[in-house]
């Protein structure tokens, strides 16, 4: 994915240094250091080349082109590109990971069929006889 | 297993100026081979219940791919490219550069004892720095659940000096891809006077470990399989 066009995301730029907790419910572009919390839950991150990035990760889709030390939870897709170096657990639907890119850390890929079988399973010890919830 | 490490094995150490970089176009080829040693794994991997897989190769999309594909959790550290840190090196006590084993073990495999159904370790310790090597096997001893299993690679002497680093990619139950790892030209020699090309680039093999070494690096483990490969590659599969 190529660097966004500023109207498209929220934009910090390369000079940026922020500490602390960082949400939101638009699409965010990193390329400063971030240290703390990011919490993007149904919306996009990307972590540019120059990105520096210490910090839990929850966002509906995550790419990676610099670098990150922390967990990430996405509820879509993680992609990381060639030059990410990312250190930390990864929880996803999906992952995406070009050649060169550095993962140190857990890959849990989440499946719908497996929460599904999961609920089902909950559902059926417990006696309750409830829709599984899929 | 300091005989090990200080005896025999010191073949190809400083023996020349390294490898060749690789150029791009060759860094992107991948070779296809036949793992018997994988083959058994396999039936492992094909169990209904989700394991716990550690890599410790050079991250491969292919093997997060196929082993999540398969309801498996996997966990990918790259030891070699981990044992570059700079802030590794330190004197021993006749002040020659060593590597820091108690370091780089505080600050990698950093895992709860037997938590692994398995550790795929590839050509590591064929091209990790010696003073890494048997404390390596000694933590991964203890990250393996009893019963757990580890695939390891070693050269023949007859692979050479300039035997490639590859990155291993599983693409089928007994089959793999190997990529070799490099394309940088820059040289350098590492804190112990082993030659390395660049950091993130192609790395040289350190010594060559023969069947007795082999079994005296893995003799905490429970029991050991070799299978020897045509290439000049002794697969070995441990089962803590």
């Amino acid at each position: 994915m190529d660097t966004p066009k500023t109207g498209e995301f929220a934009h910090i730029g390369k000079s940026v240094i922020i500490k602390g907790e960082l949400s939101g419910s638009e699409d965010l572009y990193i390329d400063g250091q971030v240290e703390g919390n990011i919490e993007l839950a149904g919306n996009q991150l990307i972590i540019g080349p120059n990105g520096q990035v210490r910090a839990n990760v929850n966002a509906k889709g995550v790419v990676v082109q610099g670098k990150l030390d922390g967990n990430i939870r996405a509820s879509d897709r993680v992609e990381l590109q060639k030059s990410a170096i990312a250190v930390g657990d990864v929880v996803s639907k999906r992952i995406s990971i070009e050649d060169g890119a550095y993962l140190k850390g857990k890959v849990d890929i989440q499946r719908d069929g497996v929460k599904a079988e999961s609920a089902a399973a909950t559902a059926g010890a417990s006696g309750a006889g409830k829709t599984p919830v899929t | 297993m300091a005989s090990v490490t200080n005896g025999f094995m010191k073949f190809f150490r400083g023996s020349g100026p390294g490898p060749e970089g690789l150029t791009a176009e060759s860094a992107n080829k991948r070779l296809s081979r036949r793992s018997s040693g994988l083959g058994e794994l396999a039936r492992t991997l094909a169990s209904d219940e989700s394991l716990c897989v550690l890599d410790i190769g050079s991250t491969s999309p292919t093997n997060i791919r196929y082993l999540t594909e398969r309801g498996h959790k996997i966990y990918s550290e790259d030891l070699l490219i981990a044992s570059t840190d700079p802030s590794l090196i330190a004197k021993d006590e006749q002040g020659n550069s060593v590597l820091d084993s108690k370091k780089f073990l505080s600050e990698n495999l950093v895992f709860q004892a037997a938590q692994f159904d398995v550790v795929l370790c590839w050509n590591l310790a064929d091209y990790l720095d010696e003073s890494l090597v048997k404390p390596t096997v000694g933590r991964l001893w203890s990250v393996l659940k009893p019963g757990g299993m580890l695939l390891a690679f070693f050269h023949t002497k007859e692979a050479g000096p300039d035997a490639p680093c590859y990155r291993f990619h599983v693409v089928g139950n007994d089959l793999l891809e190997m990529q070799p790892i490099g394309g940088r030209r820059e040289v350098r020699r590492g804190p112990t006077g082993a030659v390395h090309t660049s950091v993130g680039g192609g790395f040289r093999l350190q010594r060559v470990f023969n069947n007795r070494h082999i079994e005296t690096l893995f003799r905490d483990f429970a029991s050991i399989k070799f299978f020897l490969a045509r290439d000049n590659v002794r697969e070995v599969l441990v089962v803590r």
